[in-house]
Protein backbone atom coordinates (compact mmCIF):
# COMPACT_ATOMS: atom_id res chain seq x y z
CA UNK A 1 0.00 0.00 0.00
CA UNK A 2 2.81 2.38 0.96
CA UNK A 3 4.76 1.39 -2.02
CA UNK A 4 2.02 2.19 -4.51
CA UNK A 5 0.87 5.94 -2.92
CA UNK A 6 5.19 6.32 -2.71
CA UNK A 7 4.89 5.12 -6.32
CA UNK A 8 2.09 7.33 -7.18
CA UNK A 9 3.46 10.74 -5.35
CA UNK A 10 6.68 9.69 -7.36
CA UNK A 11 5.25 10.38 -11.09
CA UNK A 12 3.03 13.33 -10.26
CA UNK A 13 6.18 14.80 -8.80
CA UNK A 14 7.89 13.52 -11.66
CA UNK A 15 5.78 15.54 -14.58
CA UNK A 16 5.87 18.27 -11.86
CA UNK A 17 9.27 18.34 -11.84
CA UNK A 18 9.62 17.72 -16.08
CA UNK A 19 7.30 19.97 -17.17
CA UNK A 20 9.01 23.40 -15.78
CA UNK A 21 12.13 22.04 -16.68
CA UNK A 22 11.23 22.10 -20.22
CA UNK A 23 9.66 25.32 -20.26
CA UNK A 24 12.68 26.26 -18.55
CA UNK A 25 14.90 24.98 -21.11
CA UNK A 26 12.37 26.63 -23.99
CA UNK A 27 12.72 29.83 -21.91
CA UNK A 28 16.02 30.18 -21.93
CA UNK A 29 16.41 29.99 -25.77
CA UNK A 30 13.20 32.35 -26.47
CA UNK A 31 15.41 35.17 -26.59
CA UNK A 32 17.75 34.42 -28.78
CA UNK A 33 17.43 35.57 -32.26
CA UNK A 34 17.49 33.34 -35.54
CA UNK A 35 20.11 33.84 -38.21
CA UNK A 36 18.83 34.44 -41.81
CA UNK A 37 20.54 31.05 -43.05
CA UNK A 38 18.41 29.21 -40.34
CA UNK A 39 15.22 31.14 -40.93
CA UNK A 40 15.60 30.40 -44.82
CA UNK A 41 16.40 26.91 -44.56
CA UNK A 42 13.34 26.01 -41.57
CA UNK A 43 11.11 28.63 -43.59
CA UNK A 44 9.29 29.38 -39.91
CA UNK A 45 6.45 31.68 -39.51
CA UNK A 46 6.42 33.94 -36.42
CA UNK A 47 5.22 32.63 -33.79
CA UNK A 48 6.71 29.06 -35.16
CA UNK A 49 4.15 26.52 -35.79
CA UNK A 50 4.28 23.11 -33.95
CA UNK A 51 3.50 21.67 -37.53
CA UNK A 52 7.07 22.27 -38.20
CA UNK A 53 8.21 20.82 -35.18
CA UNK A 54 9.54 17.53 -37.00
CA UNK A 55 10.91 18.89 -40.07
CA UNK A 56 13.18 20.73 -38.02
CA UNK A 57 14.21 17.94 -35.93
CA UNK A 58 15.23 16.16 -39.47
CA UNK A 59 17.08 19.32 -40.18
CA UNK A 60 19.06 19.44 -37.19
CA UNK A 61 20.12 15.34 -37.34
CA UNK A 62 21.67 16.21 -40.48
CA UNK A 63 23.71 18.47 -38.94
CA UNK A 64 27.37 17.41 -36.50
CA UNK A 65 25.95 15.97 -33.19
CA UNK A 66 26.86 17.60 -29.75
CA UNK A 67 27.11 16.06 -26.56
CA UNK A 68 26.04 18.72 -24.29
CA UNK A 69 22.50 19.73 -26.30
CA UNK A 70 21.43 15.80 -27.08
CA UNK A 71 19.40 15.56 -23.55
CA UNK A 72 17.72 18.81 -23.89
CA UNK A 73 17.19 17.99 -27.25
CA UNK A 74 15.59 14.55 -26.73
CA UNK A 75 13.41 16.36 -23.65
CA UNK A 76 11.86 18.72 -25.56
CA UNK A 77 11.00 16.15 -27.93
CA UNK A 78 9.33 14.05 -25.36
CA UNK A 79 7.42 17.35 -24.00
CA UNK A 80 6.58 17.61 -27.70
CA UNK A 81 4.95 14.29 -27.35
CA UNK A 82 2.91 14.63 -24.43
CA UNK A 83 1.53 18.29 -26.03
CA UNK A 84 0.51 16.62 -28.64
CA UNK A 85 -1.25 13.33 -26.52
CA UNK A 86 -2.91 16.48 -24.66
CA UNK A 87 -4.02 17.89 -27.70
CA UNK A 88 -5.68 15.11 -29.13
CA UNK A 89 -7.40 14.28 -26.03
CA UNK A 90 -9.19 17.62 -25.00
CA UNK A 91 -9.29 18.59 -29.02
CA UNK A 92 -13.20 18.94 -28.83
CA UNK A 93 -13.83 19.07 -25.00
CA UNK A 94 -11.64 22.00 -24.61
CA UNK A 95 -10.71 24.52 -27.08
CA UNK A 96 -8.91 26.89 -25.04
CA UNK A 97 -6.81 23.94 -23.75
CA UNK A 98 -5.92 23.41 -27.50
CA UNK A 99 -5.42 26.63 -28.33
CA UNK A 100 -2.46 26.75 -25.19
CA UNK A 101 -0.83 23.55 -26.28
CA UNK A 102 -0.69 24.74 -30.28
CA UNK A 103 1.61 27.19 -28.40
CA UNK A 104 3.61 25.86 -26.60
CA UNK A 105 4.02 23.01 -29.79
CA UNK A 106 5.00 26.34 -31.74
CA UNK A 107 8.07 27.18 -28.72
CA UNK A 108 9.28 23.46 -28.75
CA UNK A 109 9.71 24.17 -32.30
CA UNK A 110 11.89 27.55 -32.14
CA UNK A 111 13.56 25.90 -29.38
CA UNK A 112 14.68 22.94 -32.26
CA UNK A 113 15.21 25.95 -34.49
CA UNK A 114 17.75 27.56 -31.96
CA UNK A 115 19.42 23.88 -31.50
CA UNK A 116 20.05 23.94 -35.23
CA UNK A 117 21.13 27.47 -35.39
CA UNK A 118 23.91 27.21 -32.62
CA UNK A 119 24.69 23.45 -34.38
CA UNK A 120 25.39 25.34 -37.76
CA UNK A 121 27.87 28.05 -35.84
CA UNK A 122 29.50 25.15 -34.41
CA UNK A 123 30.11 23.47 -37.57
CA UNK A 124 31.40 26.75 -39.02
CA UNK A 125 33.27 27.36 -36.11
CA UNK A 126 34.80 23.90 -36.69
CA UNK A 127 35.09 24.14 -40.39
CA UNK A 128 37.22 27.61 -40.10
CA UNK A 129 39.77 26.11 -37.60
CA UNK A 130 40.33 23.18 -39.86
CA UNK A 131 41.07 25.54 -42.43
CA UNK A 132 42.89 27.59 -40.95
CA UNK A 133 45.15 24.47 -39.37
CA UNK B 1 28.94 -9.60 -16.70
CA UNK B 2 27.95 -6.49 -18.28
CA UNK B 3 27.94 -6.14 -22.00
CA UNK B 4 29.65 -3.45 -24.14
CA UNK B 5 26.36 -1.52 -23.67
CA UNK B 6 26.74 -1.43 -20.26
CA UNK B 7 30.45 -0.52 -20.14
CA UNK B 8 29.71 2.44 -23.00
CA UNK B 9 27.09 3.93 -20.63
CA UNK B 10 29.25 3.46 -17.52
CA UNK B 11 31.96 5.75 -19.48
CA UNK B 12 29.51 8.27 -20.72
CA UNK B 13 28.33 8.87 -17.18
CA UNK B 14 32.01 9.02 -15.94
CA UNK B 15 32.69 11.72 -19.04
CA UNK B 16 29.71 13.94 -18.03
CA UNK B 17 30.40 13.77 -14.15
CA UNK B 18 34.41 15.10 -14.99
CA UNK B 19 32.08 17.74 -17.79
CA UNK B 20 30.24 18.75 -14.49
CA UNK B 21 33.25 19.40 -12.89
CA UNK B 22 35.40 20.66 -15.91
CA UNK B 23 32.32 23.55 -17.01
CA UNK B 24 31.66 24.70 -13.28
CA UNK B 25 35.50 25.78 -13.29
CA UNK B 26 34.98 27.43 -16.69
CA UNK B 27 32.11 29.50 -15.30
CA UNK B 28 33.84 30.03 -11.99
CA UNK B 29 30.50 28.43 -9.57
CA UNK B 30 32.92 25.42 -8.55
CA UNK B 31 32.64 27.21 -5.16
CA UNK B 32 29.24 28.53 -5.46
CA UNK B 33 28.12 25.22 -5.91
CA UNK B 34 30.60 23.50 -3.91
CA UNK B 35 28.80 20.36 -2.54
CA UNK B 36 27.30 19.91 -6.17
CA UNK B 37 30.59 19.54 -7.66
CA UNK B 38 31.94 17.47 -4.50
CA UNK B 39 28.96 15.11 -5.63
CA UNK B 40 30.04 14.63 -9.19
CA UNK B 41 34.25 14.20 -8.15
CA UNK B 42 32.90 11.83 -5.74
CA UNK B 43 31.32 9.97 -8.55
CA UNK B 44 33.90 9.95 -10.40
CA UNK B 45 36.49 8.18 -8.03
CA UNK B 46 33.54 5.89 -7.66
CA UNK B 47 32.79 5.12 -11.00
CA UNK B 48 36.94 4.21 -10.66
CA UNK B 49 36.12 2.11 -8.01
CA UNK B 50 33.00 0.18 -8.96
CA UNK B 51 35.59 -0.58 -12.48
CA UNK B 52 38.36 -1.44 -10.57
CA UNK B 53 36.57 -4.04 -8.38
CA UNK B 54 34.33 -5.35 -11.44
CA UNK B 55 37.52 -5.72 -13.31
CA UNK B 56 39.25 -7.73 -9.91
CA UNK B 57 36.19 -9.51 -8.66
CA UNK B 58 33.78 -9.93 -11.52
CA UNK B 59 30.48 -9.19 -11.67
CA UNK B 60 28.23 -11.24 -9.37
CA UNK B 61 30.84 -11.25 -6.83
CA UNK B 62 30.09 -10.28 -3.20
CA UNK B 63 33.25 -7.14 -3.48
CA UNK B 64 31.27 -6.00 -6.03
CA UNK B 65 28.03 -5.99 -4.91
CA UNK B 66 29.11 -4.72 -1.09
CA UNK B 67 31.24 -1.72 -2.95
CA UNK B 68 28.49 -0.62 -5.16
CA UNK B 69 25.15 -0.61 -2.74
CA UNK B 70 27.75 1.25 0.18
CA UNK B 71 29.20 3.72 -1.75
CA UNK B 72 25.42 4.49 -3.86
CA UNK B 73 24.39 4.98 0.01
CA UNK B 74 27.32 7.78 0.90
CA UNK B 75 26.49 9.65 -2.94
CA UNK B 76 22.94 9.04 -1.61
CA UNK B 77 23.62 11.39 1.37
CA UNK B 78 26.14 13.53 -0.33
CA UNK B 79 23.65 14.52 -3.13
CA UNK B 80 21.62 15.24 0.20
CA UNK B 81 23.28 17.45 1.46
CA UNK B 82 24.04 19.04 -1.81
CA UNK B 83 19.96 19.54 -2.39
CA UNK B 84 20.26 20.97 1.50
CA UNK B 85 23.18 23.49 -0.20
CA UNK B 86 20.50 24.45 -2.97
CA UNK B 87 18.38 25.68 -0.05
CA UNK B 88 21.04 27.95 1.56
CA UNK B 89 21.51 29.28 -1.66
CA UNK B 90 17.88 29.97 -2.34
CA UNK B 91 16.87 30.62 1.43
CA UNK B 92 20.77 33.18 1.33
CA UNK B 93 19.05 36.54 1.94
CA UNK B 94 17.16 34.98 4.77
CA UNK B 95 20.69 34.03 7.04
CA UNK B 96 18.82 30.39 7.83
CA UNK B 97 22.05 28.62 6.64
CA UNK B 98 22.78 27.07 10.36
CA UNK B 99 19.00 26.12 10.73
CA UNK B 100 18.83 24.42 7.14
CA UNK B 101 21.99 22.66 8.02
CA UNK B 102 20.70 21.93 11.73
CA UNK B 103 17.12 20.81 10.27
CA UNK B 104 19.03 18.60 7.49
CA UNK B 105 20.73 16.97 10.06
CA UNK B 106 18.01 16.03 12.11
CA UNK B 107 16.23 14.75 9.28
CA UNK B 108 18.79 12.54 8.03
CA UNK B 109 19.08 11.08 11.74
CA UNK B 110 15.76 10.74 11.57
CA UNK B 111 15.51 8.77 8.31
CA UNK B 112 18.19 6.83 9.86
CA UNK B 113 16.88 5.75 12.52
CA UNK B 114 13.30 4.91 10.58
CA UNK B 115 15.06 2.67 8.28
CA UNK B 116 17.06 1.02 11.62
CA UNK B 117 13.81 0.45 13.26
CA UNK B 118 12.32 -1.01 9.98
CA UNK B 119 15.52 -3.39 8.84
CA UNK B 120 15.77 -4.39 12.68
CA UNK B 121 12.92 -6.62 12.59
CA UNK B 122 12.91 -7.93 9.56
CA UNK B 123 16.42 -9.03 8.63
CA UNK B 124 19.42 -11.02 10.03
CA UNK B 125 21.64 -8.57 7.90
CA UNK B 126 21.36 -5.88 9.44
CA UNK B 127 23.77 -3.89 8.28
CA UNK B 128 23.69 -4.65 4.86
CA UNK B 129 20.05 -4.26 4.42
CA UNK B 130 20.08 -1.40 6.42
CA UNK B 131 22.88 0.75 3.45
CA UNK B 132 20.11 -0.14 0.92
CA UNK B 133 17.12 1.06 2.44
CA UNK B 134 18.45 3.93 3.55
CA UNK B 135 19.34 4.90 0.26
CA UNK B 136 15.68 4.12 -0.57
CA UNK B 137 14.30 6.12 1.66
CA UNK B 138 16.46 9.21 1.18
CA UNK B 139 15.67 9.04 -2.30
CA UNK B 140 11.99 9.74 -1.12
CA UNK B 141 13.36 12.11 1.47
CA UNK B 142 15.19 14.06 -1.71
CA UNK B 143 12.13 14.11 -3.92
CA UNK B 144 9.65 15.49 -1.14
CA UNK B 145 12.31 17.83 -0.15
CA UNK B 146 13.07 19.45 -3.70
CA UNK B 147 9.44 19.49 -4.19
CA UNK B 148 9.09 21.65 -1.36
CA UNK B 149 11.71 23.97 -2.57
CA UNK B 150 10.60 24.30 -6.14
CA UNK B 151 7.22 25.15 -4.27
CA UNK B 152 9.31 28.32 -2.70
CA UNK B 153 10.88 28.84 -5.70
CA UNK B 154 7.91 28.83 -7.67
CA UNK B 155 6.50 32.05 -5.13
CA UNK B 156 9.86 34.32 -6.06
CA UNK B 157 9.68 36.56 -8.81
CA UNK B 158 13.15 36.43 -10.21
CA UNK B 159 15.36 33.39 -9.65
CA UNK B 160 18.63 32.49 -11.34
CA UNK B 161 18.37 30.13 -14.40
CA UNK B 162 21.12 28.26 -13.74
CA UNK B 163 19.34 27.24 -10.21
CA UNK B 164 16.00 26.64 -11.60
CA UNK B 165 17.11 24.08 -13.85
CA UNK B 166 19.62 22.68 -11.12
CA UNK B 167 16.90 22.23 -8.98
CA UNK B 168 14.55 20.70 -11.43
CA UNK B 169 17.04 18.19 -12.76
CA UNK B 170 17.32 17.31 -9.14
CA UNK B 171 13.54 16.81 -8.98
CA UNK B 172 13.32 14.45 -12.12
CA UNK B 173 16.24 12.30 -11.13
CA UNK B 174 14.99 11.74 -7.82
CA UNK B 175 11.37 11.33 -8.85
CA UNK B 176 12.63 8.44 -11.23
CA UNK B 177 14.48 6.70 -8.44
CA UNK B 178 11.98 6.96 -6.04
CA UNK B 179 9.57 5.71 -8.28
CA UNK B 180 11.52 2.83 -9.68
CA UNK B 181 12.41 1.52 -6.20
CA UNK B 182 7.78 2.30 -5.15
CA UNK B 183 7.75 -0.16 -8.02
CA UNK B 184 9.96 -2.64 -7.47
CA UNK B 185 9.08 -2.92 -3.52
CA UNK B 186 5.18 -3.41 -5.05
CA UNK B 187 6.70 -6.44 -7.15
CA UNK B 188 10.46 -7.54 -5.92
CA UNK B 189 10.48 -9.81 -9.20
CA UNK B 190 10.82 -6.16 -11.21
CA UNK B 191 13.74 -5.04 -9.44
CA UNK B 192 16.53 -7.02 -11.94
CA UNK B 193 14.31 -4.95 -14.85
CA UNK B 194 14.16 -1.86 -13.77
CA UNK B 195 17.73 -1.52 -11.99
CA UNK B 196 19.15 -1.53 -16.15
CA UNK B 197 17.55 1.93 -16.16
CA UNK B 198 19.41 2.77 -13.52
CA UNK B 199 22.38 3.80 -14.65
CA UNK B 200 21.27 5.48 -18.09
CA UNK B 201 18.83 8.10 -15.34
CA UNK B 202 22.23 8.02 -13.50
CA UNK B 203 23.73 9.46 -16.72
CA UNK B 204 20.89 12.30 -17.29
CA UNK B 205 21.63 14.34 -13.92
CA UNK B 206 25.14 15.36 -14.80
CA UNK B 207 24.14 15.36 -18.49
CA UNK B 208 21.41 18.74 -17.53
CA UNK B 209 23.89 20.03 -15.00
CA UNK B 210 26.77 19.83 -17.46
CA UNK B 211 24.24 21.42 -19.68
CA UNK B 212 22.70 24.13 -17.00
CA UNK B 213 26.92 25.01 -16.14
CA UNK B 214 27.80 25.24 -19.69
CA UNK B 215 25.11 27.01 -21.02
CA UNK B 216 22.96 28.94 -19.02
CA UNK B 217 24.54 32.15 -18.63
CA UNK B 218 25.18 33.63 -14.37
CA UNK B 219 23.08 36.18 -15.07
CA UNK B 220 20.15 35.31 -16.65
CA UNK B 221 17.02 35.21 -14.42
CA UNK B 222 13.60 33.87 -14.92
CA UNK B 223 10.30 34.05 -13.31
CA UNK B 224 9.68 30.71 -11.86
CA UNK B 225 5.57 31.51 -11.97
CA UNK B 226 5.86 31.84 -15.52
CA UNK B 227 7.45 27.83 -15.93
CA UNK B 228 4.83 26.29 -13.85
CA UNK B 229 2.14 24.88 -16.29
CA UNK B 230 -1.05 27.55 -16.31
CA UNK B 231 -3.56 25.69 -19.04
CA UNK B 232 -6.44 27.86 -19.67
CA UNK B 233 -10.01 26.80 -18.78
Amino acid sequence: MIAALVLACSILFFLQFFVPYCRSLIAASSSHVLSPEVQDVTGLTSPASGEDFHRVVQLLRLCPDRPEDRGEIRAIGVYFGMLNTLKSMTHSIAPAVRSWTERECGRCTYFAAVALDRRVAFSRDLLAQQIEA
Amino acid sequence: MPGSASYAILFLGTLLEALVVVSALKRKVFRKYFVLNLYMVLCLVVSWGRHYTLAREGFGSLAYRYFYFYTDALLTIVLYFGLISLYVSVFEEMKVARYLRLGAVVLLAGTSWFTYAVVSQSSQKILTYFVFELSQNLYFVGLVLTYVLWAAVLKMRQTPALLVQLVLSLGIYFSFFAACYALSNLHPTLYSRVSIFFPVVGCLLPLSWAYAFWRVPNDVRLTPARLAVAVPR
